[in-house]
């Protein structure tokens, strides 16, 4: 088999064995019904309150504030419109960042044309939200503030635990997405003041197909979909709970060992940038330097477009991503990339590279080794290359 | 998702690299949009003889400007100029549709560079 070096965990991950086994489980074992009143079904609501309990803990909730869901996007989705649904007679107003995921950009851009307004905060070069313009954004009228925790693209953690003060003192609702953070750095929904926050399980480990909305009691939130009574009639539909099973395991496996991988990742991450950085000229690192996540790196190569390259370390096993226009569907460069004020230019030459558990030290020495031929080669035929050579000259 | 064609001549494009005193150049494309190209061509008596390209893109941009040199290679410049966007998303088996404007660079740099021909002959 062809070398397979995965360096897009931000985007999904591998599933665990461990996990695979309960769910598998599930599937043939323990298929009842939740919702059912005989022993087979009860064993399966046995099964799903154990995640939930475990999911709980984690995050310093209790079991009964946990709403699952098909995933993170149906969890971001919940929170916005859940909340707009219930205190529109409150106000209408929402605050938001430009660099959010679009599971809650998107969200909130459909709730605008329901008559919603909705401030959509800057950030600075590093990612960080201006909480200056959030403080003097706020109104009587502001129902939710949606922040995420840790971007997806370039890293950099936001201030959560000063942006959950801020709600707090205000009385207004907390929303954060801590998809990317869970499991890679602390989320203490009472330290931090949130209200609600959207897990996924993919991106740690788990299947597809099931994430959860934390909910603080006493939030005022509506349902999204309407059925059955199921998650306290936030969430209806028989629950996935082979999914649910594999998740509360995945949470299980990631608490015991978050401390130790983290300084792993962390340590592989330098490697990589260090390497990088002296192997490649004019690249450029976006994202926090130092409030980031540890398994992700951003990077910006000069005069060589982002797609090509994936193309090209595609065919030497490595899998990355971009945020290069040319690799969107829209054309359009990465939203986060222009919000942190990245020129278009550069944007197309963006490279993030997200480690995981099976990235090795091998696995960065063989990057290191293969991604500066790689633009070189792309560089030799470039025009912007060949161009900015002669200027310098 | 691309055809085969493409991805064999974005791992072997053809024709790569500049040209040393080219009989005309078609420059197209623009770093915000995200594609450059720039298109060589050597013409002798009416066709033209060698075409090379150097293009900062995406896989389609870089396949469509490898594809374009090998076309017009051997036509005469009536010929050439009958090669629109379209003869070479075909001679790639087809593009998505997202990636379809990289042919029509393609197309404009071949025409930019058989205007950039004719302008020069006309002041020799």
């Amino acid at each position: 088999m062809k070398k397979l070096i995965y360096l897009d965990n931000n985007a999904t991950t591998p599933v665990r064995p461990e996990v695979v086994e309960v769910m598998d489980f599930c599937h043939t074992e323990c298929f009842g019904n939740p919702s059912t009143v005989y022993s087979f079904g009860r064993n399966a609501k046995r099964v799903m309150d154990e995640s939930r309990e475990k999911i709980a803990r984690m995050i310093d909730a209790s079991k009964d504030e946990i709403v699952f869901t098909s995933g993170g996007t149906e969890a971001d989705n919940l929170a916005v419109f859940g909340i707009a649904k219930a205190n529109k007679d409150k106000g209408k107003h929402i605050i938001t960042s430009k660099i959010e995921h679009h599971a809650v950009i998107n969200s909130c851009k459909a709730l605008e044309k329901e008559g919603f307004e909705i401030t959509y905060l800057d950030v600075d070069k590093f990612g960080i939200v201006n909480l200056e313009q959030l403080e003097i954004t706020i109104k009587k009228e502001t129902i939710l503030i949606s922040i995420m925790h840790a971007n997806n693209e370039i890293g950099t953690i936001e201030p959560i635990a000063e942006i959950g003060r801020i709600a707090k003192k205000h009385k207004i609702y907390f929303h954060s997405d801590t998809v990317q953070s869970i499991g890679k750095i602390k989320v203490d929904v009472k330290e931090m003041n949130l209200d609600m926050i959207s897990i996924s399980s993919h991106k740690l480990y788990g299947p597809k197909g099931v994430g959860c909305l934390y909910v603080k009691k006493g939030t005022r939130l509506k349902p999204i979909l309407y059925g059955g009574e199921q998650e306290h009639h936030l969430r209806a539909g028989t629950e996935n709970v082979p999914g649910i099973a594999g998740f509360g395991r995945t949470i299980e496996l990631a608490i015991s060992e978050t401390e130790k991988e983290v300084a792993r990742l962390a340590k592989l991450r330098d490697m990589l940038q260090q390497g990088l950085s002296k192997k490649i000229e004019h690249i450029i690192f976006n994202g926090h330097q130092t409030e980031r996540l540890p398994n992700t790196l951003n990077c910006a190569i000069q005069f060589i477009e982002g797609e090509s390259l994936i193309l090209k370390l595609d065919d030497l096993g490595i899998c990355a991503s971009t945020g290069s226009a040319c690799s969107s569907a829209s054309l359009e460069p990465s939203h986060v990339l222009m919000a942190i004020g990245l020129p278009h230019e550069i944007a197309h030459g963006s490279l993030r590279l997200s480690l995981g558990r099976d990235t090795t030290d091998e696995d960065i020495d063989y990057v290191l080794d293969v991604l500066p031929k790689a633009v070189e080669e792309l560089r030799a035929f470039s025009p912007l290359y060949k161009e900015f050579l002669r200027k310098g000259k | 998702m691309y055809s085969e064609k493409v991805m064999e001549h974005f791992r072997h494009p053809r024709n790569v690299g500049e040209m040393e005193n080219p009989d005309g150049t078609g420059k197209v494309g623009n770093p915000v949009c995200g594609d450059i190209m720039e298109l060589y061509i050597k013409v002798k008596d009416g066709v033209i003889v060698d075409a090379k390209f150097q293009t900062f893109g995406c896989g389609a941009a870089i396949a469509t400007s490898s594809m374009v040199t090998e076309l017009v290679k051997g036509k005469t410049l009536d010929e050439a100029l009958k090669i629109s966007n379209k003869t070479v998303a075909e001679a790639l088996d087809g593009l998505p549709a997202n990636k379809l404007h990289c042919s029509v660079l393609a197309e404009e740099a071949l025409q930019a560079a058989i205007e950039d021909y004719k302008k020069k002959e006309v002041i020799n």
